[in-house]
């Protein structure tokens, strides 16, 4: 997979005064983008990179859409300086899947019926993911803790927790 | 309107002593961000003030938790997770480890910094009554050396404090020997996770045994989002010390509460209903603590 970033490559020339360079690796794929130094990794993503699966909700670190892993560690990619992630491993929902698989997560989001506009579903399983790669064995309260920072407003929780639920008993066997 | 991130200069110079140096070159005018939680919300908003930002985020000078037998060390760009993750933390300083369970979500806990915390000053910030209660010290670094000062007097009013322009908080220190007493901390909110506190209390203190057996003794007592600054409610402390715990000392000590305390009416709440509450909860934590010296 290869991530373009000729569209703002015309900007190029006296708009780039400012911008840095800007090394890391995404869904292990080694990128370099020039960017402003205190640009949002969110916008980073999305409008340089072309991976527009990282929504942005509210834009305040409120709301988890913008979910990222960042070495492993969820962040609100709207509250990150782009500088912050110079040689992060970042994994963002497009690199969730299992080459054209969807993974054991996404897939009980789909059965349970634990996304329906879509907008916090990529926030929703990231921070799922999260969690179970502190935890391997949730209980519902973990489960209900790790996916308090992210909000949605209308599939419902209680499909969201089952598929989360789902997942975990899918990967411990049981 | 949202901020031009071409108008805004951030660095990072990658070791303590050259962000030190930096802010003692200019002073006054770069603003140190850790993990951004509080930054980044007013520059989204186009509300930070400040054009120069130097990263002080996973800087090693600022990292780590080290326990010593007399007292543990926070490095201030130690984040929520790693402080409610630390056991010495969860087994010794309940109140801490609470406040950082309650703060944010899990992703803000991991970026949300202690050090940025009490920088951020918000008299609302959940962590800083539980370090009013176990008297913490900040150690304060500068290119003129270290000096260790008390927490309690930090913050002086709104978003003040006693940290000069080429000064970066370092290390936040807490002295152990808190495994005897009784800690108690309560955040009342809309919900714990993301929502801003209404009131928030952390306190401690223990029974003494022996010829005073049953009286109050070492109590502490701090309460966030009830004044311009987080609060330690040293006259109810001087009331209730040396007593035992009765109706009569409740009602005293939940006067002395709405004596001590100053809450406003704002977005998350009203001055009467914050009122009522820290009176309550200060009433909670002595019949607990007055429960604690009963037979089970």
């Amino acid at each position: 997979m290869s991530y373009s970033s000729e569209g703002r490559s015309k900007d190029r020339g006296k708009d780039d005064r400012g911008k840095c360079a800007l090394s890391l690796a995404i869904n292990g794929n080694p990128q370099t983008v020039r960017v402003f130094p205190m640009e949002r990794l969110l916008d980073v993503l999305r409008n340089e990179l072309g991976l527009t699966g990282t929504k942005e909700g509210c834009g305040e670190g409120e709301c988890g859409s913008c979910s990222v892993l960042m070495d492993g560690k969820l962040v609100n990619s709207c509250l990150v300086p782009a500088l912050q992630a110079a040689s992060a491993n970042l994994t963002t929902i497009e690199g969730i899947a299992e080459g054209s698989q969807l993974n054991a997560m996404q897939a009980a989001f789909l059965e349970c019926g634990g996304a329906q506009c879509g907008i916090c579903t990529p926030g929703m399983i990231l921070s799922a993911s999260h969690l179970l790669s502190k935890k391997t064995d949730p209980t519902l309260d973990d489960i209900r803790e790790a996916l308090a920072g992210n909000l949605c407003r209308c599939t419902g929780y209680m499909q969201i927790f089952e598929a989360v639920v789902q997942a975990a008993r899918r990967r411990t066997g049981v | 309107m949202r901020s031009d991130p071409a108008d805004y200069e951030l660095i990072a110079p990658g070791t303590l002593q050259a962000v030190v140096a930096l802010l003692a070159d200019e002073p006054g005018k770069w603003v140190p961000i850790a993990g951004g939680t509080d930054l980044m919300v007013l520059y989204a908003a186009g509300k930070l003030p400040a054009r120069k930002l130097v990263s002080i985020w996973n800087l090693a000078g600022l990292r780590g938790i080290e326990v010593s037998p007399d007292e543990i060390t926070i490095g201030a760009g130690c984040t929520y997770t790693e402080l409610r993750e630390h056991d010495v933390i969860a087994r010794e300083f309940p109140l801490l480890a609470s406040a950082a369970r309650w703060t944010g979500g899990i992703a803000n806990q991991n970026r949300g910094t202690l050090g940025g915390n009490i920088v951020n000053a918000s008299p609302a910030a959940d962590s800083l009554p539980a370090l009013l209660a176990y008297e913490a010290e900040l150690i304060l670094v500068s290119v003129r050396g270290e000096r260790r000062v008390p927490y309690v007097g930090f913050h002086t009013g709104y978003k003040k404090m006693r940290l000069a322009p080429d000064e970066l908080i370092r290390a936040i220190c807490l002295r152990r020997g808190f495994s005897g007493h009784l800690h108690y901390s309560r955040k009342v909110g809309a919900r714990n996770a993301q929502a801003i506190s209404k009131v928030c209390v952390a306190a401690l203190g223990r029974l003494g045994g022996g010829a005073t057996g049953g009286v109050i003794e070492d109590v502490r007592i701090a309460l966030g989002s009830v004044a311009p600054v987080p609060l330690r409610l040293t006259e109810v402390e001087r009331i209730v010390s040396g007593k035992s715990v009765d109706e009569e000392l409740v009602q005293l000590a939940t006067k002395a509460v709405a004596a001590a305390i100053q809450p406003i009416d704002d977005i998350r709440s009203t001055a009467r209903y914050r009122a009522a509450v820290a009176g309550n909860l200060v009433a909670e934590f002595l019949e607990q603590l007055g429960d604690s010296g009963k037979p089970a």
